[in-house]
């Protein structure tokens, strides 16, 4: 698998994309941007953790303190927007 | 609830699977710890694992995402203990180990420390028989994982004094978690009759007259368990599941303790459940 990693342009596009290879390499199907990740049943807290760890390494942003609530990484939409926002910080 | 005043610093011994996860528990909740193993590497892992877990309780809101969080010490010296105020043993269930290092420990640590065993099944007044002051020891029996499950099993021995019920009650409150007070005796409540009906299940796998699925599905779907027998076998650790069931067996002569081949087996081959990838369930690669 090959990701983009760390490029200074990273836009959300980018982000939503490699989020979306991400799950689809972990969870073995296709997701929308907009599906609850959770409320599938695919996906357990112990997966939002991977996915904490896989957001914080690949766009070099560190998720913490209030940031750490699933409501964050419910779906792609709302991590895209995470990462946007940590990234401007 | 009482005694909010009361500042707590905990020694954990054993960096294993619970030691590690009542390190993060506490620190999760404000309280510093010393954690002690024999093995320097044990520590690292543990301080690895502590962060990562205390992330996860985070996010997942059962343990605070702000405020302050308590330093973790790794050491290799009982010695560094002098300092604190409760102990808990979470070392590997063997009574000779625990008896051993209990002495040693009730020797190093102020007189008032509470010493507090998380033993699966081993009685807290044989234990108390090794420390220098039996008054001082309780058992806490925590489940896996403790920074998410709320309720444990606290065992007053014949010989455990008022103070230190009084300073499991304060510590339980310092990481809120609600405590059931039972009696003493092999297993207590909770592994008198889990580790039994673990070893039944497995039983049943071995004569080949369901499959661990078949098993678990049985007792979620039509009991309503949250995780069937063997589930939960996995996560406690197939290695525990076996130390428990032999300190049950020779405490109570009683054959239905006694270890069945499969679980022997699965042990003898290395496959302990969740912390090593596979055990009745293949877990992919090993995780807290």
């Amino acid at each position: 698998m090959t990701l983009s990693i760390n490029q200074p342009t990273t836009t959300a596009d980018d982000v939503e994309q490699d989020l979306l290879r991400f799950l689809k390499q972990h969870t073995k199907k296709s997701w929308e941007p907009d599906v609850d990740l959770f409320a599938s049943g695919a996906v357990s807290s112990l997966f939002a953790m991977q996915l904490v760890m896989f957001l914080e390494k690949n766009f070099d942003i560190a998720i913490g303190g209030d940031n750490l609530t699933l409501a964050n990484f419910r779906t792609v939409n709302a991590m895209t927007a995470l990462v946007r926002r940590l990234s401007d910080e | 609830m009482t005694d909010d005043q009361v500042t707590h610093r905990l020694g954990v011994l054993g960096a294993g699977v619970m030691g590690t996860a009542i390190a993060t528990l506490a620190i999760g909740r404000g309280v510093p710890v010393v954690l002690v193993d024999v093995d320097e590497s044990t520590l690292e892992r543990a301080r690895t694992e502590v962060a990562q877990q205390l992330r996860l309780a985070q996010l997942m809101g059962r343990l605070p995402r702000t405020g302050a969080v308590g330093e973790l010490v790794t050491t290799t010296s009982l010695g560094d203990l002098a300092e604190v105020t409760d102990v808990i043993e979470a070392v590997t269930e063997l009574p000779e180990l625990k008896a051993k290092l209990l002495a040693e420990v009730s020797a190093v640590v102020r007189p008032g420390t509470l010493i507090v065993s998380n033993t699966s099944a081993i009685p807290v007044d044989e234990m108390a028989e090794s420390t220098a002051r039996p008054e001082e020891l309780v058992g806490i029996h925590f489940m896996n994982p403790p920074y998410l499950i709320r309720t444990v099993e606290v065992i007053r021995g014949p010989r455990t004094g008022d103070r230190a019920m009084e300073q499991v009650t304060s510590l339980l409150a310092a990481f809120d978690r609600d405590g059931v007070a039972v009696g003493d005796g092999p297993g207590f409540v909770i592994n008198r009759i889990l580790q039994r009906m673990i070893n039944e299940a497995a039983r049943i796998v071995e004569e080949g007259k369901a499959t661990p699925e078949a098993v678990d599905a049985v007792f979620q779907g039509c009991l309503g368990h949250c995780t069937g027998p063997l589930s939960t076998a996995d996560l406690i650790g197939l290695d525990n599941v076996v130390d428990s069931l032999r300190v049950l067996h020779e405490r109570t002569g009683d054959n239905g303790y006694e270890p069945c081949d499969l679980l022997v087996a699965k042990v003898r081959a290395g496959d302990f459940g969740r912390k090593t990838g596979r055990g009745f369930y293949e877990h992919g690669e090993a995780l807290s």
